[in-house]
């Protein structure tokens, strides 16, 4: 397994023109391109703040500006829910090149979790228009912090990735059940409600928000960038940040464990 | 590097696992939870593509891999690849791999032809710079110089594997596996291909093909191996082994000739009996007419009738052996012995064949009354002999009629298309009929020596 997770630097070439390909290709034939990756961000922070500013406003207590903090915590899970849903059916949708010519089947995911982490990267600048024009209490070492939030998420997406990528290649169910799981994952995160406006009758169920890992990235993002005050999540951060490394050799054992049946079975 | 096989398999098998919904679920337990992948499987469960195979290709050598389909010729070609790992038994390829198993396979269809050749090309393990100073080379070779930069998806069939070809064979490979892939682009391309396998031969690398072209494995490779049913039938010398799964390959289809003959007879035996029926009208008088007409395509369906008067009791194709058999050479004497049985004296009777190609064209049609053969008793059990001396017929599927019926056409016993031959042939010559002949020439015309194949053909 080691010496498999060893060679993966030498395919960076490849992974980097993968990703490079699936972003090229993916606004191929739409008129407005690459402004989606703009323009769907967008979209769905219009319609959630319609919904909670004018519809149901006592839910978000405490958020204000709500389209600001709403969009420190989807950008995020946009990337996180998008790699999951396109990595496990990467393998079954890449087995041409896994049956037919030699190739690290790992890379797949990779790319996919990537590629997503480039759309992210590409919808930074709407949110850093949006962070100057609410006047966002921003500290420099809080903004450090930042790319280690990034870090930390990326190695817990990938982990996931590899995870579902290989065992959708055995049960195709998981691409319907993730689909639900995904939704209410996302709901039971604090992303569009701050952590701290839950009301009381749901408090027996926060109990398990600390198990939720996404919920301590989610927490973190709005830490940095929404917040006043000290990035007081850090040690959930870090904590989750080392749970996510094991998780990831987990997760890489496990697809190794099945790598030689995805020629056979895709 | 070392001065070992370029390719060593010893005592490898495949096993493909094959199961039922609800199996796989103690499959993915025990793949993840114990070693024994294959063990707890019942057998049953499990398809056994390659058997205990063993092989070496020295470096520098062509080997070709013929036979059947599903005889796991692909499956050793892929596990030489690295691309499945072999049940057991080892696999060791020394140098690096270039596998055109299936050519184009990572194209992305929505980006262009240029970008699709790097990545392409990274993918088979150049890298980035290497593609680009080959990427001129790859265009040219292709054939592709306009086209490089529209999406692949606009590409026709052709273009696309030409493309893939080209970057495949651009790899510089020390091993290179061929599955099959020379049916790409027109003739001109296809000696391109050949071509560039004769360079890599003579600098020496190793090639591992796989293909039904046997002509090919007889004029390109150093030696053959022929699989069946996942085992090795025989390897060593390419002309040797070609000849010896011709051989088998005929024999099969004789076997199944046998099978279907029977078969269309006891269909036939089992057909009611109607004299009434005009059938008389297919053979001698005018067989081509009924053969080709397209109202009469519906008639051409194989069967059987007649009063039974006389009953054609059996029909037998021999060689010149005297053997029964279905397969015959083109040139071979051939006898179609036709036994007849009359239980009650006849004399009015006519015996006649006629044979049908594939397409239901009538090649030749005769019988005694055509030929002058005036009937005058038949009674009891009775033999009919056809004798042809040469069977000038160009390679293909043919159908027997065979009857026996009055000289105003009512028939006695009429078999429609109800016996099969085939006829083998090396000349790929087209049409119904091989007339024989020769070529003569006069003036200056020269032709090159035949290549060693075809002289030993004459020889």
């Amino acid at each position: 397994m080691f010496g498999n997770l060893a060679q993966l630097p030498r395919y960076r070439g490849l992974i980097q023109s993968l990703v490079a390909r699936e972003l090229k290709a993916r606004y191929r034939g739409s008129i407005l391109g690459f402004f989606w990756s703009f323009i769907n961000p967008l979209m769905l922070l219009l319609i959630y703040t319609f919904v909670f500013k004018y519809v149901m406003p006592a839910a978000v207590k405490g958020a204000d500006p709500y389209p600001l903090f709403m969009f420190c915590g989807l950008l995020p899970w946009t990337w996180f829910a998008s790699s999951l849903m396109e990595s496990s059916g990467v393998l079954i949708s890449g087995g041409n090149l896994i049956k037919k010519v030699l190739f690290p089947a790992e890379i797949l995911p990779i790319v996919t979790v990537t590629a997503n982490m480039i759309h992210f990267f590409l919808a930074l600048p709407i949110l850093v228009v949006f962070l100057i024009w609410y006047r966002a209490p921003l500290t420099v070492p809080e903004l450090l912090c930042f790319p280690l939030v990034v870090a930390v998420q990326f190695v817990f997406t990938l982990a996931c990735a590899l995870i579902l990528s290989a065992l959708t290649v055995h049960f195709r169910d998981i691409r319907d059940i993730l689909a639900n799981v995904l939704t209410l994952w996302f709901f039971a995160t604090p992303i569009i409600y701050p952590y701290l406006s839950i009301p009381e009758t749901a408090k027996p169920f926060m109990r398990f928000m600390n198990l939720n890992p996404f919920a301590h990235i989610a927490i973190s993002y709005q830490e940095i960038l929404f917040f006043p005050g000290p990035f007081g999540h850090w040690k959930w951060l870090a904590a989750l940040g080392v749970a996510s490394v094991l998780f990831f050799l987990f997760a890489y054992w496990v697809f190794d464990r099945l790598r030689d049946s995805f020629a056979e079975e895709v | 590097m070392t001065d070992g096989p370029a390719i060593e398999v010893s005592r490898v098998s495949k096993i493909y696992r094959r199961y039922s919904h609800r199996k796989q679920f103690a499959t993915l337990k025990s793949a993840l939870l114990s070693r024994s992948l294959i063990s707890n499987l019942r057998p049953d469960e499990t398809f056994t593509a390659l058997n205990d195979v063993s092989l070496t290709v020295p470096r520098g050598r062509t080997l070709g891999v013929i036979g059947r389909n599903g005889s796991g010729k692909s499956t050793l070609l892929k596990l030489v690849a690295g691309i499945t790992k072999p049940s057991t038994g080892t696999v060791k390829v020394a140098g690096r791999i270039s596998a055109l198993i299936e050519l184009g396979a990572g194209f992305h269809p929505e980006i262009s032809g240029r970008e699709n050749v790097f990545i392409n090309g990274i993918m088979l393990g150049l890298t980035k710079r290497e593609v680009a100073r080959r990427f001129d080379e790859i265009v040219e070779f292709a054939e592709m110089k306009e086209f490089i930069d529209a999406p692949v998806k606009t590409y026709s069939s052709g273009m696309y594997m030409r493309l893939g070809f080209a970057v495949a064979i651009h790899v510089d490979p020390d091993v290179l596996l061929v599955d099959e892939v020379l049916a790409v682009g027109d003739e001109g391309f296809t000696h391109k291909c050949l071509d560039k396998f004769a360079e890599f031969k003579r600098r020496g690398k190793t090639i591992l093909l796989v293909t039904h072209a046997l002509g090919l494995v007889e004029r390109f490779c150093d030696e053959a191996l022929w699989l069946d049913a996942g085992r090795i039938k025989g390897s060593g010398d390419p002309k040797r082994i070609v000849g010896a799964y011709i051989t088998d390959v005929e024999h099969r289809e004789e076997q199944e000739l046998a099978a279907g003959d029977a078969k269309a007879r006891e269909t036939a035996a089992r057909a009611v009996v109607s004299p009434d029926e005009p059938a008389a009208a297919v053979l001698p008088d005018n067989p081509i007419e009924t053969a080709t007409g397209p109202g009469d395509m519906f008639r051409a369906a194989e069967g059987r009738w007649g009063s039974r008067e006389v009953e054609i009791t059996d029909v037998t194709l021999a060689a010149a052996t005297g053997e029964p058999a279905h397969v015959f050479h083109a040139g071979e004497p051939v006898e179609v012995r036709i036994r007849l049985r009359a239980p009650l004296a006849v004399d009015d009777f006519v015996v006649g064949i006629g044979i049908f190609n594939a397409e239901g064209v009538c090649c030749y049609g005769t019988n005694t009354s055509i030929e002058q053969l005036a009937p005058e008793r038949l009674i009891g059990d009775a033999e009919a002999t056809f004798a042809i001396e040469s069977l000038d017929l160009v390679e293909g599927t043919y159908k027997l009629d065979v009857a026996v019926h009055k000289v105003d056409g009512y028939p006695y016993d009429y078999h429609r298309l109800l016996h099969t031959f085939r006829v083998k042939s090396r000349e790929k010559d087209v049409g119904i009929y091989r007339p024989r002949h020769t070529w003569r020439f006069a003036g200056d015309v020269r032709f090159k020596q035949p290549p060693a194949e075809s002289r030993d053909r004459q020889a």
